[in-house]
């Protein structure tokens, strides 16, 4: 094998009490693509950040193109020709695509004034049309970012890293923004940076893409590197092992629904956005008890508003909301919440926990006004400390003690503690928006199997992920919302990855092949 | 068992963490004033004993002292009360002076018995208070006003509706005097002297207590909880079906009934028991540092508050003593703030690693941050 274009030798990060990654080494080699798999806080970022320069080892040589190099901010990296996309873009959204080009890195012509100096926009703009075709990754430079898709805004961000010249790509959990459609586009014009020579590495954590893209596989676990692979020797149970520790089922169990009365109905439902944007429109379908209706689609098309709407958090523009038969519509959150609603919410941070709470008082965050944590509007502080021990057990929630602020645990415990909250209540219906992204496989298969279980126990689930795999897996039947709209509901033996990802861009099915429910 | 000393021993560390950063933020500010004074040619390590023995050194020194920390302590009640609820009440300032009018107001236009008369007029200040509070708190809840304009605002507000009332013939001015003041109080609504011949008032004592009740209603009570979550995470609270609304108005007509509280007992505690427009002039500014220095905590507010008493009383003394001027006090609170507020000073000075879990104040967060 020819000599690898990055090398790292035994690379530690520490972080106050983390030790991010330790000993860590890593090969890439000219034209492959190479996958970094791990689950969330395997130390895959952090890793690539110190490529990348953002942080800098405490232990650890990088070598480049057989060259030790000290790399201590992205200029650095850059300009040894090291480029990264990261998972959250780093791009100013009323800027054009240009203008984003160009910061850090301003093309100027006519006499030199420093600041003051004329920008050379057409210029670049030129360079980014003519990479742009090179690659296979058209972009408009004049498109302001804002008003670009986020599969655009993701080009956007590979052309910027080609721009300023880069040979080795890092990739950041690039598909978890993507439609499958798009994914597949980025796949391609991943193999066809490769067969310009171009070298990728590819963070994810997903199992099924490694195997599809990778040439190499990296597995990290705890900071540690566990093996390598190459995807023709290996399949994703073994994946799975590696990144875990131990076996993992990755399909749940279930059986058939036993569908009963409905417990959610939604009639022609209105919301606005903040902007007064008509975000859900005329959306209407029903959970009943006893079954999942999933609702898939690519993040941004009215999920969020959707159930805020339905869990009082948002307001009502238009139509019809039923829980158990009664009209919730313009209901507050509290009463919503006390006919029997679970809400596991999107964001565990801003809405899910109360972060620099300790345990046991996010654990009462619905119920702290009620008996036995409140007596005539006093706290019972033994009683929220008993509930807290309680379902720490029941759930398996890892933490310290019960004192431990939430920030301090990690993301699939955090997102434990808002399950264990939601479910250990008495409740009719389950609200569930992205209830595990971001979490690892072990937690994925605890919080799946909860979620059967509930329905099993004969509460209506409503699934709301951009995660095809997990609608797929625990849906009974599945709507795929596009655009603030429903474009199709059929039950879940119908549906298959192709139709869905079909409707999800948007592509509207012909009537006769809309199944009715 | 092991896991419960553990606990003890980690929240023990945690206190030790909390205190360490006001307490090397004083250090560092007295070190510093010390150099302002050695550059003005005086002793530093003697103006700082004759500031100490001012505060302390005699039974005279130390009523001065808790007289002075009293206001400190209500009014930094009030403002900690409202950071807990993620609300920045700058207007404390404001609502002492409306809570000082009307509880003048209330004692010298009637005369009761002392048990009617004094909780009466120190009621009604408490609600003079609370009400300045509340409408800058239904103005953000409504509109999203942001507190800080608002309430700096009613600041001036009040002061010249103040002005206007004990002005030349205004409605609360005593009658026949120069000074634009009010009429003193009656007797029967003068708080009682705790100690013969001393000037040490019963509202020490009211303040020590309301700090206890200030802990007790943060972290005992229901209305406690949704305080403090609509302060640690608005969408976390709003999503927990709290009231944010409501509690944003709540929570300021408590911050302001403590500010109009500590402005009564101002005027039913010290001679000449009235209200004059110098009155108390900064004491709801210099309270923020004092919140702000006790961590925001009940019983740190009221450690602050002390020191911050012994401070103001033990400057007369440095000053006659050493010729430091007075101010060099303003100054050195001034720093403590400022080490404070940017706490990034003092743990790059002393290493001190930064927190993991509840950080201090945020000022700059309460200002333009998410709320």
């Amino acid at each position: 094998m020819s000599e690898p274009v990055l090398r790292l030798v035994g690379i530690s990060k520490r972080f106050p009490g983390v030790l991010a990654n330790d000993q860590v080494d890593f090969e890439l080699a000219p034209g492959e693509i190479h996958a970094l798999l791990g689950e969330n806080g395997a130390g895959k970022t952090t890793l690539m950040n110190v490529v990348y320069g953002l942080y800098e080892q405490d232990e650890g040589q990088i070598f480049i193109n057989g060259e030790e190099v000290e790399i201590h901010d992205p200029n650095d990296a850059l300009a040894r020709g090291i480029g990264m996309v990261h998972q959250h873009f780093m791009l100013v959204p009323v800027m054009t695509v240009t203008e984003n080009m160009m910061l850090g890195h301003e093309t100027t012509h006519g006499p030199r004034l420093g600041p003051l100096s004329d920008l050379d926009q057409e210029r670049v703009a030129e360079e980014i049309k003519a990479l742009g075709v090179q690659h296979g990754l058209p972009i408009d430079p004049e498109a302001y970012v804002q008003d670009l898709s986020v599969g655009e805004q993701q080009r956007v961000e590979i052309v910027k890293a080609l721009y300023r010249g880069a040979e080795v790509l890092i990739l950041d959990e690039p598909t978890a923004v993507l439609t499958p459609q798009e994914a597949e586009d980025l796949f391609a014009v991943m193999r066809s940076l490769i067969a310009e020579g171009k070298s990728i590495i590819f963070i994810t954590h997903k199992l099924k893409e490694v195997l599809a893209i990778a040439d190499r596989i990296t597995v990290l676990r705890d900071g540690k590197v566990v093996g390598t692979a190459e995807p023709a020797q290996t399949s994703e149970e073994e994946l799975a092992t590696m990144m875990v520790g131990r076996e993992v089922i990755l399909q749940v169990e279930k059986g058939p629904a036993e569908p009963g009365e409905a417990v959610l109905e939604v009639q022609n439902l209105n919301v606005q956005n903040l902007r007064e944007q008509s975000v859900v429109r005329g959306v209407s379908f029903s959970v009943r008890a006893g079954e999942i209706l999933g609702i898939a689609g690519v993040q941004g098309n009215g999920q969020a508003e959707l159930v805020e709407a339905l869990t009082g958090l948002a307001p009502v523009e238009g139509g019809h909301v039923f829980m158990n038969g009664q009209e919730t519509t313009h209901l507050r959150p509290r009463a919503i919440t006390e006919m029997g609603v679970a809400h596991v919410p999107e964001d565990r941070h801003r809405h899910g926990l109360v972060l620099t709470y300790p345990l046991d008082e996010n654990l009462v965050l619905q119920t702290y006004y009620l008996p036995p944590f409140a007596k005539r509007s006093f706290l019972q502080p033994k009683e929220v400390r008993e509930n807290a021990k309680r379902l720490i057990q029941e759930y398996d929630i890892r933490t310290p003690s019960i004192g431990t602020h939430a920030s301090s645990l990690s993301g699939g415990n955090q997102q434990k503690v808002i399950v264990a909250r939601e479910l250990s209540r008495d409740i009719r219906l389950l609200i569930a928006n992205q209830p595990t992204r971001g979490l690892d496989v072990g937690s994925i298969e605890f919080i799946h199997t909860r979620i059967i279980e509930e329905r099993d126990e004969g509460v209506g689930v409503l699934l709301v992920s951009s995660e095809l795999d997990e609608i797929l897996s625990l849906s009974d039947r599945i709507a795929v919302l596009y655009a603030g709209e429903i474009l199709a509901v059929m039950p879940a033996r119908e549906a298959t990855k192709e139709r869905l990802g079909l409707l999800m861009a948007g592509v509207r099915e012909a009537p006769n092949s809309i199944a009715a429910d | 068992m092991a896991t419960a000393e553990a606990t003890r021993q980690s929240r023990r560390r945690a206190i030790l963490g909390r205190l360490a950063i006001p307490l090397l933020a004083i250090f560092t500010a007295l070190v510093v004033a010390s150099l302002a004074m050695v550059v003005s040619g005086t002793d530093p390590i003697k103006a700082y004993l004759a500031l100490g023995e001012g505060a302390f050194g005699s039974q005279v020194a130390r009523v001065e002292t808790l007289i002075k920390a009293t206001p400190f302590l209500l009014a930094g009640l009030g403002i900690a009360l409202a950071f807990r609820g993620g609300l920045f009440n700058i207007g404390v300032e404001g609502q002492l002076f409306v809570g000082s009018a009307v509880t003048v107001f209330i004692g010298f236009s009637v005369e009761l018995p002392a048990v009617i008369h004094i909780p009466l007029a120190l009621l009604g200040g408490m609600i003079g208070g609370a009400v300045w509070a509340a409408i800058p708190g239904y103005l953000k809840a409504r509109n999203g006003a942001h507190e800080v304009i608002t309430t700096i605002m009613f600041n001036f507000i009040a002061l010249r509706i103040i002005s206007w009332t004990i002005g030349v013939d205004g409605p609360l001015r005593a009658p026949r005097t120069v000074a634009p003041e009010t009429p003193a109080v009656f007797e029967s609504a003068r708080l009682p002297i705790l100690i013969p011949d001393s000037r040490l008032h019963a509202g020490v004592i009211i303040a020590v207590f309301a700090a206890f009740v200030v802990y007790w209603l943060l972290w005992r009570t229901v209305a406690g909880f949704e305080l403090r979550t609509v302060g640690a995470n608005p969408s976390a609270a709003r999503y927990a079906g709290i009231n944010v609304e409501f509690n944003i108005v709540r929570t300021m007509a408590l911050s302001g009934a403590l500010a109009g509280l500590g402005g009564g007992i101002q005027v039913l505690g010290l001679a000449p028991y009235n209200f004059t427009t110098g009155f108390n002039v900064g004491l709801g500014f210099d309270s923020i540092a004092v919140a702000v220095l006790g961590s925001i905590h009940p019983f740190g507010v009221a450690l602050a508050a002390l020191l911050f008493g012994a401070m103001d009383a033990g400057a007369r003394l440095m000053q006659l003593r050493t010729k430091v001027p007075i101010d060099i006090v303003t100054i050195v609170q001034g720093l403590i703030l400022a080490f404070v507020a940017a706490d990034q000073i003092i743990r790059r000075l002393y290493r001190i690693r930064a927190e993991t879990e509840e950080g201090p104040v945020n000022l700059s967060e309460l200002w333009g941050g998410e709320s």
